[in-house]
């Protein structure tokens, strides 16, 4: 496959037609459908929660330590890019590659203690088919929608980054920061990995703290 | 960016016919799909019927290929309710409607080369193609296939009403269409933003496009929802879950089936619009271009439009009046769902006025669209009976819904798609359908379904639930046997008349008359191009001077009653065209 397969077919110059770019208006539409998928996930967590008279307390169950630092490495990764981004515009490639790795970094290590938390979790007894906190059945469905709704999102965390990988890959040969070439892909994925960290403070939030 | 760059023309038979990016070959392939598919589905809606009327007698001809002693057991009439419904909306009137017309029409109509992202364009078939195929493998497995109805409520869609892989393999089908759909949603809409030719300002894109624009919303908006329903759905099938398990139902179950209903509705009732808006705006530029007439009110049948996509998003509990649902809750869906006639009123009254003391010109897609107006009134109007709770709990799950929402989303969805087949085959194959065979298809098409869907009505209105595999077992619904047969009856000749359509179909497109570039006398961009439209749509970008329904215009010179959007009307200003004209040369290779 050619470069020339993908590529855009010609845009017309008109001061009526907006002046972001296609791949800027697609991420925009594919966060849109993106976030209506979280909201139907969360929509049924909460609908399955609030109808349920013993759903437990989610912080005896699933502690809150370990995820808020999670939860503050996904937000730092947010920051490094940013920083990213900007280095992309001011044409620094060093920069660029560098702020790439710190986010590729914090998404690896966010999916690291994800993983560490599963295999605790299942070990003390939440699974995805059973609830069972210091020798007490609780609600099925706690572990049920914990596992549906963070599994959803570790898989967004994880496709971020192989997407941050792609883009590092390419952003190494300079394909971004030489003269008059476009950074706009460096600014898409930033846009994407926003929007993966923005819906985990909403997940956190609903899952882990209310 | 290259602003040629469009990728060149293929010369390898694969990347020319299977795995294209034009979109003129994408468009054809949701063609044909659609109509493999809308054949399956209409067979299958046959052998409903057949059972309907005659229960426990073979099928004629090809009952002993499908069923054990040639009768429609009761789990494989299940089967065929539910596919019916599923392939229909998913497999054939949804490529049809916005696959096939949406990729062909949009870049011809607002004047571009191809989609803005080819490539996903391609994906979004064959992803459709993989959806289509699972859904087909789902009928053959061991415990046959999907049997819950095409809502796929559960308790029906666990494990605990349907065994065996069916049902699953439905979900992920339903899922796996449903990704393609996103794809060919965002990319219809960012083609639209991003492509439009200069001069074609968003009050002179064809009202075509606006319908795929806001039937592509709508795909991108809510197809996700359905997506998370059926990862629970899944999840509970194969993973043990209990999400829409009740404890009622299963030892451990703690679910909810109601959650499924509010899922399944906050995507299925804008899907009904997303079927209904292409037909929409179709019509409502054929209406005007076989009039002679502008469009009436063409920012008002837009605004229209909109309102009823805004509406559309907020309606879905009067699905679930009989839920259980909060009266309150319930009035408010009752409300806003009497609202979403007013805009459909408005577009009603819009088309009798683009009508009205117009030079008509009855060729087949005017006759369709006609009918789309015909059968979405009486569709249209007895929906007010639906969305009105004290007689919903008494039509609710009767022949009375069955009617009503064929009429809307089936009968008039698939009358706009053959009003679109009649109206751009010239330019998509290059030849014209035959337009008395058109026309016998059209009455054949036109009476009988009205036939069906309004007898449907009265049994409905008597009592008669869907889905009953035997209803002679009961016995208020004996008396209603003569109007099933007549409903069947009926039925088997609307399918006789595809037989016709199919037939004109291949003939014309193989061995048909030969079109002129503009056979219909429109001003619309795709008809500047050749007939059929080459590789690259456009010598040059095109400039856009008007609107797309400048007809009988007194300023139009040469007595003419209708211009191209390219030309300029005397006395207004030309814009000049503002980039290079594509390097055509260099494609060639």
């Amino acid at each position: 496959m050619t470069d020339s397969h993908a590529a855009p077919a010609a845009v017309p110059v008109d001061p009526h037609v907006g002046a972001a770019t296609g791949g800027k208006v697609a991420m925009w539409l594919f966060i849109a459908q993106d976030g209506m998928s979280f909201g139907g996930l969360l929509l049924a967590y909460g609908i399955l929660r609030v109808t349920a008279g013993d759903w437990p307390v989610p912080e005896a169950l699933l502690g809150i330590n370990l995820t808020a630092i999670a939860t503050f490495i996904l937000i730092c990764s947010s920051v490094s890019m940013v920083f990213a981004v900007d280095a992309a515009k001011n044409r620094d490639q060093g920069g660029l590659v560098k702020w790439l790795m710190w986010t590729i970094v914090g998404g690896i290590s966010f999916l690291g203690i994800q993983y560490y938390e599963y295999s605790h979790l299942h070990d003390i007894g939440i699974t995805l088919t059973s609830t069972v906190h210091e020798g007490v059945v609780q609600n099925p469905l706690f572990g049920a929608t914990f596992y549906a709704v963070t599994g959803f999102h570790g898989l967004h965390v994880l496709s971020g980054v192989i997407y941050l990988i792609c883009i590092l890959k390419k952003a190494t040969t300079g394909a971004y920061t030489a003269g008059g070439i476009s950074h706009s892909p460096v600014e898409l994925v930033g846009l994407f990995w926003h929007f993966v960290d923005l819906v985990w403070i909403l997940v956190f939030t609903f899952i882990y703290l209310l | 960016m290259s602003h040629d760059g469009i990728h060149p023309e293929p010369t390898s038979f694969w990347r020319k016919h299977v795995f294209s990016v034009d979109h003129k070959v994408i468009g054809k392939q949701f063609m044909w799909f659609g109509f493999a598919w809308l054949a399956i589905g209409g067979m299958m809606a046959m052998m409903i019927r057949w059972q309907l009327a005659y229960p426990g007698t073979p099928f004629p001809v090809l009952g002993d290929f499908f069923f054990p002693g040639g009768v429609v057991s009761p789990e494989q009439y299940n089967t065929l309710f539910t596919m019916h419904g599923t392939i229909m909306i998913f497999l054939g009137l949804t490529p049809l409607l916005i696959g096939a017309f949406g990729n062909f029409c949009i870049p011809l109509m607002i004047g571009a080369r191809d989609m803005i992202f080819p490539l996903l364009n391609c994906l979004s078939f064959w992803t459709l193609m993989i959806g289509g195929a699972v859904a087909f493998y789902s009928l053959t497995v061991p415990l046959g296939g999907s049997e819950a109805g095409w809502t796929g409520y559960p308790t029906l869609s666990t494990t605990v009403g349907t065994q065996g892989s069916g049902e699953t393999l439905w979900a992920i089908a339903v899922f796996i269409i449903g990704v393609s759909s996103i794809m060919g949603g965002i990319n219809y809409i960012t083609t639209i933003v991003r492509l439009r030719a200069p001069g074609m300002t968003w009050t002179r894109l064809p009202l075509t496009v606006w319908g795929l624009f806001f039937t592509s919303i709508l795909n991108v908006l809510f197809l996700p929802v359905i997506g998370s329903a059926m990862i629970l759905l899944v999840l509970d099938r194969v993973f043990g879950t209990t999400f829409y398990v009740p404890a009622t139902m299963a030892e451990g179950g703690a679910g909810d089936p109601i959650l499924y209903q509010h899922l399944f509705w906050i995507f299925g009732h804008p899907e009904v619009y997303i079927l209904i808006l292409p037909a929409w705006g179709y019509i409502s530029d054929f209406l005007s271009f076989f009039s002679r007439k502008p469009a009436f009110g063409y920012r008002i049948t837009v605004g229209a439009m909109a309102a009823v996509t805004i509406l559309s998003a907020v309606v879905y509990g009067h699905h679930m009046f009989t839920t259980g649902l909060s009266p309150m809750l319930g009035e408010s869906f009752m409300l806003l769902t009497m609202i979403i006639s007013v805009p459909g009123e408005i577009l009603f009254f819009n088309w009798l006025h683009t009508i009205w003391r117009g030079s008509l010109r009855m060729t087949t897609p005017m006759l369709f669209s006609m009918g789309v107006i015909f059968v979405f009134g009486l569709g249209g109007l007895t929906g007010i009976y639906l969305a009105t709770i004290s007689t919903d709990i008494y039509l609710h799950d009767t022949y009375f819904v069955v009617g009503h929402f064929h009429l809307t989303m089936a009968a008039s969805a698939l009358f706009g798609a053959f009003a679109g087949v009649y109206f751009w085959m010239p330019k998509m194959f290059g030849t014209v359908l035959n337009e008395f065979w058109g026309k016998v298809h059209f009455w054949f098409t036109a009476v009988p379904l009205t036939i069906v869907f309004c007898t449907m009505f009265w049994s409905g209105y008597a009592g008669m639930p869907r889905r009953y595999y035997d209803h002679t077992y009961v016995e208020y619904l004996r008396d209603l046997q003569h109007l099933n047969v007549i409903t069947t009856h009926a039925a088997l000749l609307l399918g006789a008349a595809q037989v016709v359509f199919a037939f004109n179909f291949i003939k014309s497109r193989w061995f048909g008359q030969k079109a002129t570039d503009n056979p219909w006398e429109v001003g619309t961009l795709e008809w500047t191009t050749a007939s059929p439209t080459p590789y690259f749509n456009f010598q040059e970008i095109p400039v856009v001077h008007c609107g797309p329904h400048e007809f009988s215009n007194p300023n139009i010179p040469g007595g003419a009653d209708w211009i191209f959007q390219t030309d300029v009307l005397p006395g207004e200003p030309a814009l000049p065209a503002t980039h290079a004209p594509a390097a055509e040369p260099a494609h060639s290779a």
